[in-house]
Formats: structure tokens, sequence, C-alpha cells
């Protein structure tokens, strides 16, 4: 094709030009989880939903999609919690106070928390899956009177993995959040629950025809709690997902993180289940 | 004179049972107490008793050479304890440890066992309540052992 023909979409390319931001903190939240605390260089404050994420550049290394963890009123300060599991959030994890990082988004559908007004809210997070669903318990929290119960259920591998420990003990101490916290297995002087997270469930008391359910976690996990919600009367409509792809474009063009008939970046990274039921047990996809 | 049966018939594992079997099965029951700390029942010992959690919680332990106890789950309110009583040769696989002070219901194993073995539908009814837990259980540990939120996971 002519160099001439060629017309580019500078609504689309304008989507692949990172801001960049500054790191403000960092805090280390296990072995291989930490936060990161951000500042816009051009002090514009980047407003997000809960359940959206953004594609964190490390300059020379790679893009990444990492959710936002942060407080969605508090818009003036991005906050990102990234497990190091690959070459780019190797990199991230050497980041350091001061240090510049690119950013696009936010991007991606959003938790239904307009949906679960006058409901009872049951928040499962399992491993780093509580990062894109603290959001949500900041903002249920700060229009609390709106909701019916609200019910956090996390579960990790062992206590060594829980994160964000400061707000799961002011949670826990307020009277009108229901928390409940295991582990898979423990040692030592854990006082706490040993067990799957969907064992959590039946000691949660939640109204189950009047329950919305945001689950974030790995796929088994989810699906598996899924099953235990259905079991106890929840309707499948009032059941969500956070699902997570390979992402790279994060505006459902390059297709990198198509599941089914979805881009996980376009469509999700929120789904309710229905949409997602028959897919999760494909093999093929 | 006050019988167990009010408060065996609100325990979650013998809801609706039928007023003959609760009769039977309350004829074997009593009231057991154990202080945070002490152990319920040891690894190897008789499973002469299974238990029916009222108040407090109960770590379920292994000894590990290397790693000290480790827990493998945690048992509360509503919960009951221990199924090694209805299988030979009736022993207990785990250590109970108390985290929590306990009030339960122990219902002496080879009462309940001769009570099941002479009334068949009690045992069946017994059985069909023991077997919904013990599948839970087993999903619950199958969970455990896929290792969701490891890295390769």
């Amino acid at each position: 094709m002519p160099e001439a023909d060629v017309v580019l979409d500078t609504t689309v390319e304008s989507h692949f030009i990172p801001r960049p931001f500054r790191v403000l903190r960092t805090k280390r939240e296990t072995h291989d989880v930490f936060t990161l605390e951000l500042k816009p260089e051009d002090g514009s404050p980047l407003s997000f939903r809960p359940g959206q994420f953004n594609m964190m550049y490390v300059h020379g290394i790679g893009e990444v999609p990492i959710s936002i963890s942060g407080n969605p009123a508090k818009p003036e300060t991005l906050v990102h919690t990234v497990r190091a599991v690959g070459g780019v959030t190797f990199a991230v994890r050497s980041i350091h106070r001061g240090d510049i990082l690119g950013i696009r988004g936010p991007y991606g559908s959003v938790w239904p928390i307009e949906a679960a007004v006058g409901s009872d809210l049951v928040v499962v997070a399992g491993g780093i899956g509580l990062a894109p669903l603290r959001p949500v318990i900041y903002e249920a929290l700060a229009r609390r009177q709106q909701f019916g119960k609200l019910i956090l259920l996390y579960g990790t591998r062992e206590p060594e993995d829980i994160i964000f420990e400061k707000d799961l003990e002011e949670w826990r101490a307020r009277f009108d959040f229901h928390v409940f916290v295991t582990v898979d297995r423990a040692i030592g002087n854990w006082k706490g629950h040993v067990g799957v997270v969907t064992g959590l469930l039946p000691k949660a008391s939640f109204d189950p025809a009047n329950t919305l359910a945001m689950i974030c976690g790995p796929e088994v996990m989810m699906r598996f709690t899924a099953m235990e919600f259905l079991k106890l009367g929840v309707d499948p409509a009032q059941i969500y997902f956070s699902m997570e792809r390979n992402m790279k474009c994060g505006i459902g063009l390059c297709g990198h993180c198509q599941f089914g008939p979805y881009f996980v970046c376009r469509e999700g990274p929120v789904f309710p289940y229905p949409r997602l039921k028959q897919l999760m047990t494909v093999r093929e996809i | 004179m006050e019988t167990l049966k009010p408060i065996l018939s609100q325990h979650p594992f013998f809801k609706d049972l039928q007023p003959e079997y609760l009769e039977l099965v309350t004829g074997c029951a009593s009231n057991v107490r154990f202080d945070a700390d002490s152990y319920m029942f040891h690894e190897g010992e008789e499973a002469g008793h299974f238990y029916l959690l009222r108040t407090g919680n109960v770590a379920l332990e292994i000894a590990t050479p290397d790693r000290g106890p480790m827990v493998i789950q945690t048992l509360g309110e509503g919960e009951l304890i221990g199924w090694s009583w209805l299988v030979p040769p009736y022993t207990w696989h785990f250590d109970a440890r108390v985290t929590e002070l306990v009030r339960a219901i122990a219902l002496d194993a080879t009462c309940l066992r001769k009570k099941c073995e002479a009334d068949h539908h009690l045992g069946y009814e017994l059985l069909k309540r023991l077997t919904v837990m013990m599948e839970q259980r087993l999903a619950a540990t199958r969970l455990q052992l896929l290792d969701v939120y490891g890295t390769n996971a």
C-alpha cells in the first residue's frame, strides 16, 4: 500500500500514548506483591470506576495491564497493586520513589455497584484478587447506608500472602462490615480460619434472594465460588466475575485478550457470570 | 429431666431429623467442654466420639517433622468434627486443637454404631447427612490441592 494511502486514526493513536506518572510511594504487601502510589506529572487526576484497569508501561521493558486498587473518591493519587510474575512486573518491583512510569487508561467494564443498591453485597476475593475489589469496598463503605449487609470473604494461600492488612484490620473493626479471612494452609501462630474461601459462604449470613456477588481471583476459585452461591439460591445474573487475560492494546483492537466472543479489555474485565459460564469450561479457549 | 434433644434438634446436622431418630441419637449424646489450647483428641487415638460444635473453634492439625504442626482446616459453630468413628479401625487421623473455648455435643460412637446396626433406616439417614459433609470437605481438599493461588496456577 502506498504510504499516502495510510490514514492514521488519531483517536485510536492517542490511546497508545502513555501519560507519565511519578512514583510517590512503594509498599511491599507480601514477598511478591507490592503497591505503588503514583502522581500524574501533568497534574490532571486519573478518574476511574471500580473494576477498571490501566496499562502500565516500564520504559524500555514493556507494558502490562494492572487493575486499579485505590479509592475512586481520591483520583489525585493513582494506586496500583502488582504481583511480580513476569519480566515487566519484575521490573516494576525494582521501581523506586521518584521514578517515572507510563500509564494508559482507565479501561474496561466496571463492577455494578448501582445494581447492588438495596441488596446485600458479598465481595469474594482470592489472593491478589482483592486489589481490583478494594475500590468497590471503598465506595460501598462511603455509601454504606445504601446497601444491605456488606460482606467480604477473602482467601489466600498462607497467612504471609494476605495483602492490605491495615485495611482489613480497619474493616474488621467496623460493626457494619462483616469480614471473613481464610488461608488454604497455616503453620505457627495463625489464629484465623483455615480452609478454602468457598467454605466461608455458609458462615456468612446474607439473603440469597436479595444478594449481589462480586468475585475476583483465580478462575478455578471463581467458578467454585459461583457454584456455592448458586447452591445457596443466588440468582446467576447477580454474580459477577473479573477476568484476567493477556491484554495488550486495552481497547479491543489487537485481539490478544480474546475470550470466546469477547475482548476482555473492552467487554470486561468485569462480566456477569451467565456470559462466562459456558466459556469457562471450554479447554480450548 | 431435661435432655439434649432440643439442642440436637437445633443443630444444622440434625435439622428436620424424624423425632423417633432424634430420640435414639439423644440417648448417645452428652454435653462437653474443652478449654482453649487443649486438645479434643490426637492422631492415632480411638475415635470414641464425634462432636457437634455449638460454640468455639477447633484447628485440625497434622504434625510435620520440619515445619511443626500444620493446620489443615478450622471448624467452628454449627460444624461437626470427625467421621473416623464410622470407619474401622475407628482412630483419629489428625490432632484437634481447641483455639477458642469449645462447647459441643459429644455422640458416643459405640452407642451410635449399635443403634445404626439395629435400625438401618437410622443408619442410612445419618450416613446421608455425613456424606454431604464428606463431599464438601473432599471438594475443599481438592481445591486446596490445586494450589490456585500459586504462580503456576
